[in-house]
């Protein structure tokens, strides 16, 4: 799960991460308000998850509370893109506004768990401020890291290592492992999936100041933090995966025409690739789970409905545990419910697959079958392509 | 032969009593593996199915001589659950529970790491050995007794392997799933140490998915060590990047974890790699032929 900027630097801030002084307005009236308070220079920045938004409009210096009302009416309700956020970018619906600080060097700093080594890693870089997986990719030895040992914890000795390589001086070097320590406290109070200070700023006055920070959650811990719950916002999330996460389907949308129904994570994915590599462009990511009930298909059905952009589905299900015929029968019962008026093209293997296709075809309804994926693939984006079902034929 | 599992295993079911414990273990046992007992916390000492059921593990091993486990505990209860196996003792833990927190499986394989416990998972669909016996819920009616082995992180596609290779008569020696969460037990390279020694495994299938290095790991491991033909696919061609696709690991994070970096790696190891899932039975009945 994602937050925002201002959410993170709240968390982190009751964890002794020093941020800088600021608060979230909605509107530009509290926008002003708070840098009032504030005094002086103030900035005013957008909160959406995504990164990249200086360069999209989304962060503007401003010297009053009368600039920072009028960038703020700007900058809320407007549609910002980035990057990250795609061509359709995202509506911003609050601006975050800081004190402005006088910053002497921008730096990195980041905790992730290093999937080979199997520990939480800590990441340094003195190039702050830039893209950190640009600086990975192109100069790696510019990266420092240190492996923590989930017994022992974020030791002394490796925020003195990390913040003499990032070039620390005097007593820059205990905050800098004071910071570091802390962002590691935090990361396993709140089991983060990753925190990132970008940039860790060094001011005029030698503090060590988290100028920019996200941090993101692991879904599968969340049942036990309820207060990290409730920063979720669902302004940032597509309306269907919202709705399929609540049928506890794995659901997500992507811009292409064919609707895929698969059971199994692999397989789904698998899927998606069969489609491209047949010429044609998937709808969505969609897992009904290992042992999809008949209520499952139905859920699925709905929700892949409700993209207006499908012009035909494919549903591939491995029949291990969960039995073709009982399939077949649930598709049927959802395709007389829900009258579904695009074509279908169901692809089932395993146990009881014969009695399946036949309980299809029995069905009067107008499904194609193939035996294969291959197969299944080439007909659905045939009939995806023929445009007899274009916009507004029904 | 097979790996690490066969008709001597002695399977314990921790979490047994629930729905889904009883559901496989009566799966398994009809396969013909040998359930000797279940582990649920409060309910030992009753019979549940036929079964005996222990309050822990170390009474379960004790009692029953149980050299394996597989677990079905809800997911937080799970970690503690492999981790109360391996200190009883049990040589080979197969973890079928998704969605059991990161920050829990670092501990256990933490704490797994001085012990001589080998983990499979979690979020897998466990190990089977065909016509021998299974640790997880693999359907067993879909195997043949043969001459490859399987590793995946998927479920369903390792079933979709499984059942083209019973197709074409090649059959299965032992089939693994690792699973798709960000930290596991047992890792491609691992499964391919165990297959390198397996002297009925002519061959293995390596089914991989986006997410993390474990597919480029094993493309330096086969590189360097592994002489048998491999087959490998790679879930995810398509997915786009920042997007968790079901699986808790399968995600493209800053432009690293793509499967054509994974494709490509594999290819320079000398791994048969193929572009559709449909295709993994045929590429290796092809280079079993050669």
């Amino acid at each position: 799960m994602k937050i925002h900027e201002y959410q993170a630097k709240a968390i982190l801030s009751r964890h002794q991460v020093t941020v800088p002084r600021g608060e979230v307005a909605l509107t530009p009236a509290e926008a002003a308000e708070i840098a009032r308070r504030l005094g002086g220079i103030v900035v005013v920045k957008a909160q959406i998850h995504a990164g990249g938004r200086g360069k999209g409009g989304g962060v503007k210096v401003v010297q009053s509370a009368e600039e920072a009302e009028r960038v703020a009416r700007d900058m809320i309700g407007m549609t910002l893109v980035t990057h990250q956020t795609g061509p359709g970018g995202r509506i911003v619906t609050r601006a975050l506004v800081e004190e402005g600080l006088e910053i002497q060097r921008e730096l990195y700093t980041g905790l992730v768990i290093d999937r080979s080594s199997r520990r939480p890693v800590m990441m340094a870089s003195s190039e702050g401020g830039v893209e950190i997986e640009q600086a990975a990719a192109e100069t790696p030895e510019k990266i420092f890291k240190e492996y923590i040992h989930p017994g022992t914890g974020f030791l002394p000795f490796q925020g003195r290592r990390l913040s003499f390589a990032l070039g620390l001086q005097g007593a820059e070097v205990n905050r800098g492992t004071r910071l570091m320590t802390a962002i590691y406290e935090t990361f396993i109070a709140t089991d983060a999936s990753l925190i990132e200070i970008n940039p860790l700023v060094v001011t005029k006055a030698g503090d060590l100041i988290a100028l920019d920070a996200k941090m993101t959650f692991d879904d599968s811990a969340l049942y036990r933090h309820h207060e990290t719950r409730e920063l979720r916002d669902l302004g940032e999330e597509d309306p269907l995966e919202i709705e399929a996460s609540k049928y506890s389907l794995n659901y997500i949308r992507l811009d292409g025409n064919i609707g895929c129904m698969v059971n199994g994570a692999g397989l789904a994915m698998a899927t998606m690739d069969i489609i491209k590599l047949a010429g044609g462009e998937p709808a969505n990511f969609l897992d009904v789970g290992g042992g999809a009930s008949a209520e499952q298909i139905r859920n699925a059905f709905k929700i892949l409905m409700s993209d207006r952009h499908v012009r035909a589905v494919l549903i591939n299900i491995f029949g291990g545990i969960l039995r073709c015929d009982v399939l077949a029968q649930g598709v049927i019962a959802a395709v007389r419910e829900l009258g579904v008026p695009v074509p279908i093209v169901i692809r089932m293997e395993g146990t009881n697959v014969e009695d399946g296709k036949r309980l299809l075809k029995e069905s009067g309804l107008n499904f194609a079958t193939a035996d294969s994926m291959d197969e299944a693939a080439r007909k659905v984006v045939e009939l995806a392509g023929s445009g007899q079902w274009a916009v507004g034929s029904g | 032969m097979a790996i690490l599992i066969d008709r001597s295993t002695r399977l314990l079911v921790q979490g047994l009593t629930g729905r889904e414990g009883t559901f496989h273990a009566k799966q398994a046992a009809a396969y013909g593996t040998q359930i000797v007992g279940g582990v649920t916390p409060g309910k030992g000492g009753i019979d549940h199915e036929g079964w005996p059921v222990f309050d822990t593990a170390d009474e379960a091993v004790r009692e029953t001589g149980a050299n394996a486990s597989v677990i079905f505990v809800p997911p937080a209860f799970a970690a503690d659950a492999i981790m109360e196996a391996a200190s009883a003792g049990i040589p080979l833990i197969v973890c079928i529970t998704e969605g059991i927190p990161t920050l829990d499986m670092l501990r256990v394989l933490t704490f797994l790491e001085p012990l001589p416990a080998r983990l499979i998972g979690p979020n897998c669909p466990g190990v089977i050995s065909a016509g021998q016996s299974k640790a997880g819920i693999i359907p067993g009616h879909i195997c043949r007794e043969g001459r490859v082995g399987i590793v995946s992180k998927s479920g369903t596609l390792t079933y979709e392997a499984i059942h083209q290779l019973t197709r074409l008569g090649l059959g299965q020696t032992t089939c693994i799933g690792i699973g798709g969460d960000p930290l596991i037990g047992t890792t491609f390279v691992d499964a391919l140490r165990l297959f390198a020694d397996d002297p009925e495994t002519e061959a293995v299938a390596i089914i991989g998915e986006i997410g993390g290095s474990a597919e480029e790991e094993a493309a330096t491991y086969i590189a360097r060590h592994f002489r048998k033909p491999v087959v490998g696919f790679i879930a995810g061609q398509t997915a786009p990047p920042g997007r968790r696709m079901g699986h808790a690991g399968a995600i493209i994070s800053g432009g690293k974890g793509t499967a054509r970096e994974k494709m490509a790696a594999l290819r320079r190891a000398g791994v048969q790699v193929v572009e559709s899932p449909a295709d993994i039975g045929a590429a290796l009945k092809a280079v079993l032929r050669g």
